[in-house]
């Protein structure tokens, strides 16, 4: 690794949810009831360094926390331990004007075009808001503006006046992304963004985002359930289970030959139309819930090679090849 | 496939529904022919008809729609005509639906086995220790551990993996010569989907049942279909069986889309992309709907081409198609995909 | 409405391929468009906008369409009281609807008696939906303890029958138009904040509220500009439904003698008034003024129920 800073490092972070009591709840409670607090370890101990004009990739399935992640990282969520370091500079440090440039220099991209966007605002206004109640661009200039940036996202800007409804998913997507672009952003989490869209236009908004990549020097973590896109577009890739990483390695390295069960499970399951009707045997088991996640490993249960070490001790992340890191008990054998 | 009468087919199957702002065509004259045992992946984008085409299958086509004309037959016996009471009698027994969401199927409120037995017993006199044994066997066979304490749970005691089983669970228990199957895969996780495929191209090849799996996804039907049909605005484009129509195919549409997928492509290189948007089955272009974003579209696409016989089992509704791939140039691109080349700046 | 279909003239590099490629999005009717003939798909809805209209107009003008002014001593004469409806005055008028006790024209009572009905009802509906909204918006935004706080407050006036509270609220106020409106208000406003809070909690939920965090919006914009905007829809629903609410109660605490002074003759103090002339036989003091409420209310409440159908984005096709 070499020793430049940083774009963005993550220390640690964890992000619970914690479901109160409500009052009829601790009233059960004071009869005999066994009503208990719930919390959710939506991410759990997680550190990671992004660097200047890399793509990350963040894969997991469902519960395991890569959109809350994504949330911390953008500023949505607070972090409920941990750091987010923008720039050498830890965010939650940061007040007034400086907290404002580091959210701003963030931003996201939504997975569900209809919903991210406001129904009731006009296209020029969710696109220039932003800019014009932060003073990034003189008020005269606003209406130039969000012309300049619907034509960055392949956008007519004489579709300005409408609103969301009259837009298709795909046209949809790119103005989420000129929303953002708008805010003049060198980061941008994309959260499923093309998940929702059909499968021709999903090539349409992931050129967009190879674009963008070039023409802006954007860095990107780019979450997705999907290997392919993942594998195609990302430097690195971050595969998560249940709240933790269980493997972070460059994209070549980890689609020739992953190191963690988890991920090889995960690799060898998406189906391709490259690799047709192999015989395989799937991974058994049910994704636990993360309201109780199994000890030790979180993957122990469904492991083939599980032992009882796995059981019982959590796996920390080491170094396995230079930037190739994996959480599992097997890789301490040979050493 | 084989010499035997295909045990579902459909002709010139057209299903319209009359909005206020026109007739969308949203099944516009779709055929195809389904043998035992076989499945077939029905692809297309959002809009293109192809659950309107499985809901057509089930007589479950609401108003403002209507099938409008065609004929499907199921084992040789006409569909299309019959009353309410006739589909209501077919369908469960001897066709049935997977729907995406497995609570479609599933009653919230009652257990899993008095839904079963009830499905069984409304089609068939059987005792009820017989067809709880059958609800059981049901359950087991699509990979549902301790089907036992199973059946008595209610459907939100499962997770959505597991929901959606006991829906293909209930949809196998009459023994149907065709299943429905719209997207059931879709709302679940790598994992679970892969476990789910498994089990259901299992579970044809034991039973002899048919299938068709409606889907967006070309790689879930490369790893289970037999053959696919690809629709576009209300009609087939192209058909053929999987590995032909994926490896080479002809239509330029189908060739878009497989070729936009990243493992088709060069990793960091721009995605091949299809230009455009699906158009508004309302105000379809004259001719072959594709051809405003195809790059090989001409004056000839003002007229719409037919279904033609493309050799191979294959058919193709193009004026101007792609070359079948030579015996060279097959996988070429998913080889070059594998590779690790990077261009980047 | 036309589709724009410039290209434009400089595009920048990577947009120049997809801006070409995006085609112009097919017209699409203006949501108001869209909204009238979703709304006049039923003919009964129309015919209840039309008569709520009409019931408005007649309100508004009242003083320059009735045929005497029934408050003005030197024009109602006693000598004209409690004739049946179609006589003729002493002057030569007629009394269409007849008049009543005092010898008022009962049409020009009743339009009199509409202005001030619809006034109460709808100056009370916009006073508890602004309490209402606030409220709502307040405890949907602040969560925790706020929230539950405020909402065991609703819930318990919900608990309570509106009449009563109103009952108890004029009591203590004594009688007044601003009394009224005030009883009004603090017996409807939970109705809206419930309404409010309920909408508002799933729209905070949604993508584009997180999106404005993000974009470091502050709490009042996104909670006016993004999130109120949203739920407006079921809040002009029950809107339109309590302002009827608002009108029967009105004509209730009237009837019963302890909501508008004699000065303001509402409705409901037409039809207290005419109540005791109906064992005579002298039906039409109360049954008139009795019509003109229900059909005022039943007009409300159907042009309340299609509002709630069109605007339901459950429903939206």
């Amino acid at each position: 690794m070499t020793g430049e800073q940083p774009l963005l490092r993550l220390e640690g972070v964890s992000k619970r949810f914690t479901k109160h009591l409500d009052a009829a709840e601790k009233l059960v409670n004071l009869v005999g009831g066994r009503r208990r607090e719930e919390v959710v370890h939506a991410v759990d101990d997680v550190s990671l360094d992004v660097r200047e004009g890399e793509v990350v990739g963040l894969v997991g399935e469902s519960g395991c926390g890569k959109s809350t992640l994504g949330r911390v990282v953008a500023g949505v969520h607070q972090p409920s331990d941990g750091k987010v370091i923008w720039r050498g500079k830890n965010v939650a440090g940061l007040s007034g004007a400086a907290r404002r440039d580091a959210l701003l220099k963030i931003q996201m991209i939504f997975q569900d075009p209809m919903s991210s966007l406001n129904p009731r605002m006009r296209v020029a206004d969710i696109i220039g808001e932003a800019p014009r109640v932060h003073g990034l661009v003189p008020a005269a200039e606003i209406p130039a503006y969000v012309d300049e940036m619907l034509q960055r996202v392949g956008l007519d800007p004489a579709y300005k006046t409408r609103y969301p409804h009259q837009f298709s998913g795909g046209q949809r997507q790119r103005i989420g992304i000129a929303r953002a672009l708008a805010v003049k952003p060198d980061f941008l989490v994309c959260d499923e963004s093309i998940a929702a869209l059909d499968v021709s236009i999903q090539a349409q908004v992931l050129n967009l985002f190879m674009d963008l990549r070039t023409d802006l020097g954007l860095t990107y973590l780019f979450i997705s359930h999907d290997l392919g896109v993942v594998e195609h577009l990302s430097d690195r890739v971050v595969i998560m289970y249940l709240g933790r990483v269980v493997e972070s390695a460059p994209t070549e390295a980890l689609f020739s030959g992953p190191n963690h069960p988890y991920a090889r499970a995960l690799l060898d399951e998406v189906p391709r139309i490259d690799r047709r009707k192999r015989e395989f045997q799937p991974v058994k088991g049910e994704i636990p819930s993360p309201l109780s996640p199994p000890s030790g490993c979180h993957f122990h249960p469904r492991c083939p090679h599980a032992t009882a070490r796995c059981r019982e001790e959590v796996p920390r992340l080491r170094e396995i090849a230079p930037g190739w890191t994996s959480a599992c008990h097997l890789n301490d054998a040979g050493a | 496939m084989s010499q035997t009468p295909p045990v579902l087919q459909v002709e010139d199957l057209r299903t319209h529904f009359f909005t206020r702002a026109g007739v969308a065509r949203a099944v516009d004259g779709v055929s195809f022919s389904l043998g035992r045992g076989e499945v077939m992946g029905l692809v297309g984008e959002s809009g293109s008809g192809k659950t309107v085409t499985g809901f057509s299958l089930l007589g479950l086509v609401d108003p403002p729609g209507r099938i409008v004309g065609g004929s499907i037959r199921l084992g040789g016996e006409e569909l299309i005509g019959r009353s309410e009471r006739d589909w209501q009698a077919l369908r469960g027994t001897r066709i049935a639906m997977i729907f995406q969401d497995p609570m479609m199927t599933l009653n919230p409120v009652l257990r899993i086995d008095t839904q079963m037995i009830e499905a069984i017993r409304a089609h068939a006199p059987v005792s009820e220790a017989d067809a709880r044994e059958r609800a059981r066997a049901a359950l087991a066979r699509v990979g549902i551990p301790s089907p036992d304490e199973r059946l008595a749970a209610y459907p939100h005691q499962f997770s959505g993996g597991m929901r959606q089983r006991v829906a293909i669970a209930i949809a196998l228990l009459n023994e149907p010569d065709v299943i429905v199957a719209d997207e059931p895969t879709t709302a679940l996780d790598v994992t679970i989907q892969a476990q789910i495929l498994y089990e259901v191209r299992k579970l044809c090849a034991e039973t002899g049942m048919a299938m068709i799996w409606i889907t967006h996804d070309l790689a879930v039907v490369g790893g289970l279909a037999d053959k696919v049909a690809v629709m576009y605005a209300g009609r087939i484009v192209e058909e053929g069986p999987v590995d032909a129509v994926l490896d080479g195919p002809l239509h330029p549409y189908t060739h878009g889309l497989v070729g936009s997928v990243p493992s088709q492509n060069r990793r960091g290189q721009k995605l091949t992309q299809i230009p455009g948007m699906a158009p508004s089955l309302l105000s379809l272009p004259p001719g072959c709907s594709f051809a405003p974003r195809c790059a090989r579209a001409d004056g000839a696409c003002t007229a719409m081409p037919d279904l033609v016989a493309a050799g191979g089992d294959r058919a193709m509704r193009c004026h101007h198609p792609h070359q079948p791939p030579g015996e060279t140039a097959v996988r070429a691109t998913g080889e070059v995909a594998g590779e690790t080349g990077r261009a980047r700046a | 409405m036309t589709t724009p279909n410039t290209q434009p003239g400089a595009t920048p590099p990577g947009g120049a391929a997809l801006a070409a490629a995006m085609p112009a999005v097919p017209p699409v009717e203006s949501p108001l468009r869209r909204f009238l003939t979703d709304f006049s798909a039923s003919w009964l809805a129309l015919l209840a906008a039309l008569m709520l209209a009409v019931i408005i107009l007649i309100a508004l003008f009242a003083p320059w369409i009735s045929p005497q002014d029934p408050y003005d001593l030197a024009v109602v004469s006693i000598f004209d009281a409690r004739l049946p409806p179609g006589s003729t005055s002493m002057e030569g008028t007629t009394f269409w609807l007849g008049t009543d006790g005092a010898g008022r024209d009962l049409l020009s009572a009743i339009f009199y008696g509409l202005r001030i009905s619809l006034s109460v009802g709808v100056m009370s509906g916009i006073l508890a939906i602004i309490v209402g909204m606030s409220v709502g918006l307040a405890a949907a935004y602040a969560g925790g303890r706020t929230e539950t706080l405020i909402m065991r407050v609703v819930d318990l006036q919900l608990s309570l029958p509106a009449v009563l509270i109103a009952l108890i609220l004029l009591a203590i106020l004594g009688k007044g138009v601003d009394k009224i409106i005030i009883a009004l208000v603090i017996a409807q406003w939970a109705y809206y904040a419930r309404t409010v809070r309920a909408s508002a909690l799933v729209e905070r939920r949604r993508e584009y509220v997180e999106a404005a965090a993000c974009l470091g919006l502050g709490h009042a914009r996104i909670v006016f500009r993004h999130i109120l905007p949203n739920c407006v829809a079921p809040l002009i629903v029950v809107g339109t439904v309590q302002t009827a609410h608002a009108i029967a109660l009105e004509a209730t605490l009237s009837f019963l003698g302890v909501g508008l002074p004699l000065t303001e003759p509402s409705l409901g103090l037409l039809i207290s008034n005419g109540f005791e002339y109906m064992l005579s036989g002298k039906y039409w003091i109360a049954v008139f003024p009795g019509v003109a409420l229900l059909l005022t209310i039943v007009s409300i409440n159907i042009v309340g129920d299609q509002l709630r159908d069109v605007l339901n984005p459950r429903l939206q096709k």
